[in-house]
């Protein structure tokens, strides 16, 4: 096979040519819109060919400069964003970011977005997300122990919502379900910015030794590269960016289909590939991702500077009468690209047909940096590996931010003291839900390390028993968090930016672990709008400035541009995914109460809270001139560390982080799943006036705290409350002013999220 | 030789997808509609040599396909 | 433990099996014990096992219906003759599925009544009637095991229930606080509330709850590690 290849590659010049693209007319203009390659682009492109493309090399250039594979527009943003750290091991840019958990035991972690196929087909989309992102994982040695899920849906009463939310959840579900990878967070909210652009993006950690992080390179001049997994169909093919004349009538109803996941081929491929690098069988292996082929070829080519030899006519087809475009361009799913030494192929046959899984040869590693593919005895491409890459369009595209000016808002906080407090608790609860008929369709405890799931309704905890781990580290813990509060961000893109990655810091805290780095999926609009594009650079901004302050460097990460439909663009959504470690999992606590015990709200000394992005302001669907809770850097580390100290020294049965909707939410969350009651102080309130301002007001730095014992804090930047004492078998529960019977709430968590 | 092979639950046994589908339509106003059958169609493709086609699909339908704890197939040429 | 018990125990690996490891470590957590794993190509059970783990996953895929193609592999048909000679075994969740549609146990697991995946903590009660050594071991406590699985409603028609009761094969019903196997403790409208059966020489224990995810109180329950030792005891003591 090998020398069979190796004539053929040598023979490439005496070979038909693909006919070029034409460049005349309305024709020409509709390809490179279509192909969306702008003049100036394609002039680049031209140099780099030396000549006019085929349509295949248009489409390979298309994928490789698209938003998604080149981040064009924020690449010069992200670049300024703290990716270093003494833990770091692998920072931005290869398929995960990677940090050390203990001795030799690293976590690989990434997230990504797959919104637009989630929109289209929901349960294939959302299931084919979560492959991917495992994949991303695995391919790097990687074995996931832990995927999460951020969710954004339109309004609950918005007539798709329904289909979406069901579909999604239940691909999420399905695929990791069978592939058999926990699924132990996540974050979930309605909003009318998404009517007509959902989100789904799906996180995946994995374990890794620090010394056996696998970066492939197609390295080796005539090292065999080699298909493996499933066959390839026309999934996921850009309908748009194919040109029509390109298609014969008969062909036309075969255009691009639905990616379609098979987490049985997934989970074959996994312990293939975990396999194949444990035993060391190959040189370079790549997942194929987005863009198919074509990225993870040239990925792999580029890596080590060698160029390939292609033969696409050895590719598994699913399909007839493919074209080598198509070859090239497909998306479909459990797919690797592996480079092997001839005198390894043997090894690698037998244990990927162990593993059931179909492979072939279809080319070879070659001297000269070029990728030359062929279908067919026709020359299709023929480009230079390197500056395809080194060439990529970068934009410093124009932005424009408003600061906007932030006051206290006096007309909103009136309004909002006029309301009857339960009829804003129930419709908080009503908003927020509870999570529990999405999480029972995900297995949260496969793994045999769940030690706070989904139920806990904090950050996910895993006990990571591991021989790589330091001595004495044998009950060490992965904390992992995902979420974003995107009023905050629509409100102020910065600091909504910024207290996204709070959110997951504190959520991460109140088990007692400490932060350790960041993973993010830059969810935005259309980049080409200067307003949009002020949001990103102030998000990435924000992010940057948090991440910097609280030392959890960002070391791996996705950007999800284009969420715009009729013009209008999602709130700005960075989602942030952050991994933490916890020294001790017999001492975590859960979010939520599961014994009687005196309940206490740590916050900012004198922070009077804000209602800017707040869930009230949502709920009373009014737009307020208040800012969103300022940051405070200073309280949340010393929250931080008091809360880790608590932990460690046993003070405390639970913590939870106080988010959208403020204390009085958080509060009955806390106590409402093991039906604790009471009643409870509201510290500062004067009169009716200002129950419901202070109930509900949102702040930085702020958490719940349940201990058996008092606490006496010697506290710097903070304030401690007692708030009064949490008591089972109780009917009521009040709160400052209010009053209200439990069976209410119960009967609301019991109907909530079955839209 | 093309074969077809559905199989469906026993009558006895409820057809959760199916009251599932039904339910779902009626909701849209489909009020006339009284039941749905969710059945499992298979079509074997039987090589030429084969000596007696029609019982190795019976066979493979009465063994694999269908599970006879809770369900039938029925099996015809096509 | 001896070197015999050391390798006695073995674990039976499909292409899609996901729980394999979780037993694995399990039982190197709880017994300080090695199982011997099988792969599904292996036509014969060596002749030292003296009990087999069908552990929980999603076996060949399960495209045709869970446990359906692990039923007619190579490893089972040795699994049978193993288990006819009187060899214990036990299947959790999908390792259940396999076992009923290999006809080692009656009966059948249909989809969930609710057609959505349940995962979830359950509590067990043990049935009074029955007579064999699960029983016997495991009589007179509830036990907290979670399950995790999108076909676990089992069925079987009347004559065959009928038999099941008569000869004391039900051993695990999911039950509410008080023991009771009532209608709201029922997660996937399974007859009877039936979590757990066992052969009629009770060597061949299925579940749908995973034991082996209950085995430290640090993952929510240890409860699961009692079962897992009744299936030792049973298996060592042939």
């Amino acid at each position: 096979m090998q020398k069979d290849l190796i004539a053929q590659s040598e023979k490439i010049g005496s070979l038909k040519q693909a006919p070029f693209i034409s460049e005349e007319g309305d024709a020409f203009a509709a390809q490179l819109k279509k192909h969306k390659i702008n003049q100036e682009e394609y002039k680049v492109l031209k140099t780099i060919v030396g000549r006019s493309p085929t349509l295949p090399e248009l489409g390979v250039f298309s994928a490789m400069w698209s938003e998604h594979c080149s981040y064009k527009s924020s690449k010069i943003h992200l670049r300024k964003l703290p990716t270093e750290g003494p833990e770091v091991v692998v920072g931005p840019g290869e398929n995960a970011g990677v940090v050390r958990l203990s001795g030799k035991l690293c976590i690989a972690f990434k997230m990504e977005s797959h919104n637009h196929p989630s929109y289209i087909e929901p349960y294939q989309g959302a299931a084919t997300g979560v492959g991917g992102i495992l994949r991303d994982v695995f391919c790097m040695g990687a074995r996931p122990v832990a995927n999460l899920n951020s969710l954004r849906f339109g309004e609950r009463t918005h007539p798709k919502t329904h289909y979406l939310f069901e579909n999604v959840v239940k691909g999420v579900g399905d695929y990791g379900n069978c592939v058999g990878i926990p699924t132990v967070a996540g974050t979930v909210s309605f909003d009318k910015t998404y009517n007509g652009n959902i989100l789904v993006n799906a996180m995946t950690c994995g374990t890794i030794h620090e010394d056996k992080i696998f970066k492939g390179y197609a390295s080796g001049i005539h090292n065999l590269v080699v298909y493996v997994g499933s066959a390839t169909g026309r999934d996921g093919i850009h309908g748009a960016s194919m040109a029509s004349d390109s298609f014969s009538s008969a062909q036309s109803g075969e255009r691009s289909t639905v990616q379609v996941g098979d987490p049985f081929a997934e989970k074959l491929l996994l312990e293939a590939t975990l396999e194949v690098l444990e035993r060391g069988l190959v040189v370079g292996l790549q997942d194929m991702g987005a863009a198919g082929l074509t990225s993870s070829s040239f990925e792999m080519a580029d890596r080590a500077g060698n160029g390939l030899y292609l033969n696409l006519d050895y590719v598994p087809a699913r399909a007839q009468a493919m074209t080598a475009y198509e070859l090239l361009l497909s998306e479909s799913q459990e797919r690797m690209l592996m480079c092997v030494e001839p005198s390894k192929w043997e090894a690698l046959q037998e244990c990927l047909k162990r593993w059931q899984l179909p492979f072939a040869i279809i080319g070879l590693v070659t001297e000269g940096g070029r990728m030359h593919i062929v279908k067919d005895g026709v020359l299709e491409v023929d480009v230079p590996v390197g500056p395809l890459a080194e060439q990529a369009p970068r934009y410093e595209r124009p932005y424009e931010y408003l600061e906007k000016n932030y006051s206290d808002d006096e007309t909103f906080r009136s309004t909002l003291a006029e309301i009857p407090f339960t009829d804003l608790l129930g419709k908080a609860l009503d908003d927020t839900g509870f999570k529990t008929t999405i999480y029972k369709q995900y297995d949260h405890h496969i793994g045999n390390k769940t030690i706070l799931g989904p139920k806990e309704e904090g950050a996910g905890l895993l006990w990571m028993k591991s021989d790589w781990a330091n001595k004495g580290d044998e009950y060490i813990g992965l904390a992992v968090s995902t979420s974003c509060n995107e009023r905050y961000c629509a409100q102020d893109p910065y600091t909504g930016a910024a207290q996204a990655v709070l959110k997951n810091y504190r959520s991460i805290v109140a088990t007692g672990a400490k932060p350790l780095a960041v993973t993010d999926c830059l969810n935005y609009g259309n980049p080409e709008d200067p307003a949009v594009m002020g949001e990103i650079v102030a998000g990435i901004d924000g992010i940057g400035a948090a991440c910097r302050a609280l030392e959890t460097p960002v070391v791996s990460g996705n950007v999800s541009l284009y969420n715009t439909t009729d013009g209008v663009s999602i709130a700005p959504t960075p989602m942030i995914g952050m991994v933490g470690k916890h020294p001790d999992v017999r001492n975590a606590v859960p979010a939520i109460l599961k014994e009687k015990a005196s309940i206490y709200w740590l916050k900012p000394k004198a922070s009077k809270g804000s209602f800017g992005g707040s869930l009230a302001a949502k709920l009373l669907n009014a737009s307020t001139t208040e800012h969103v809770p300022k940051l405070n850097f200073e309280a949340e580390k010393e929250a931080a560390t008091t809360i880790q100290n608590l932990v460690q020294n046993k003070k405390i049965v639970a913590a939870r982080d106080i988010g959208a909707g403020g204390m009085a939410l958080s509060l009955q969350k806390m106590l409402l799943s093991k039906g604790f009651g009471g009643k409870f102080q509201l510290p500062g309130t004067t009169g009716p006036r200002d129950q419901n301002v202070i109930a509900f007001a949102e702040h930085s730095a702020s958490y719940l705290i349940a201990s058996k014992e008092p606490l006496d804090l010697d506290l710097t930047h903070l304030e401690c409350h007692k708030l009064g004492e949490a008591l089972a078998g109780q009917s009521e529960m009040s709160l400052g002013l209010a009053t209200w019977p439990l069976a209410d709430v119960t009967l609301r968590s019991k109907e909530s999220l079955t839209i | 030789m093309n074969y077809e092979v559905i199989v469906e639950l026993k009558p006895e046994v409820l057809d959760t997808q199916g009251r599932a589908i039904k339910e779902a339509l009626n909701r849209l106003g489909h009020e006339g509609l009284k039941s749905v059958k969710v059945q499992r169609r298979f079509v074997l493709e039987i090589a030429d040599g084969v000596k007696d086609p029609a019982a190795l699909v019976n066979q493979l339908a009465a063994e694999h396909l269908a599970n006879s704890v809770a369900e039938t197939f029925t099996a015809k040429r096509l | 433990m001896t070197s015999s018990t050391q390798n006695a125990i073995g674990l039976v690996q499909f292409p899609g099996s996901n729980c394999d490891a979780d037993c694995i470590e399990a039982f190197k957590r709880l017994f300080q014990i090695d199982l011997h794993l099988i792969w599904h190509e292996e036509h014969e059970i060596p002749a030292h096992i003296q009990g087999l783990i069908l552990p929980g996953g999603f076996s060949y895929g399960d495209y045709l219906r869970s446990g359906a193609l692990a039923a007619f592999s190579p490893i089972m048909q040795s699994v049978k003759k193993f288990a006819e000679r009187g060899g214990a075994v036990l299947g959790i969740c999908n390792g259940f599925q396999v076992l009923c549609e290999s006809k080692l146990l009656p009966g059948t697991l249909l989809k969930n009544v609710q057609r959505k995946f349940v995962c979830e903590m359950t509590s067990l009660s043990v049935t009074s009637e029955g007579k064999s050594p699960w029983h016997k071991a495991l009589a007179g406590k509830s036990y907290r095991v979670p399950i995790a699985h999108g076909e676990g409603n089992y069925y079987i028609d009347q004559a065959g229930l009928k038999k099941l009761q008569s000869q004391g094969q039900i051993l695990f019903q999911y039950s509410d606080d008080k023991g009771q196997a009532s209608a709201t403790s029922n997660p996937n409208g399974t007859l009877l509330n039936i979590a757990g059966i066992v052969s009629e020489n009770g060597r061949v224990m299925g579940m749908m709850p995973h034991p082996e995810r209950a085995s430290s109180e640090l993952l929510g329950s240890d409860d699961g590690a009692a079962i897992l030792k009744v299936f030792m005891d049973t298996a060592l003591k042939a």
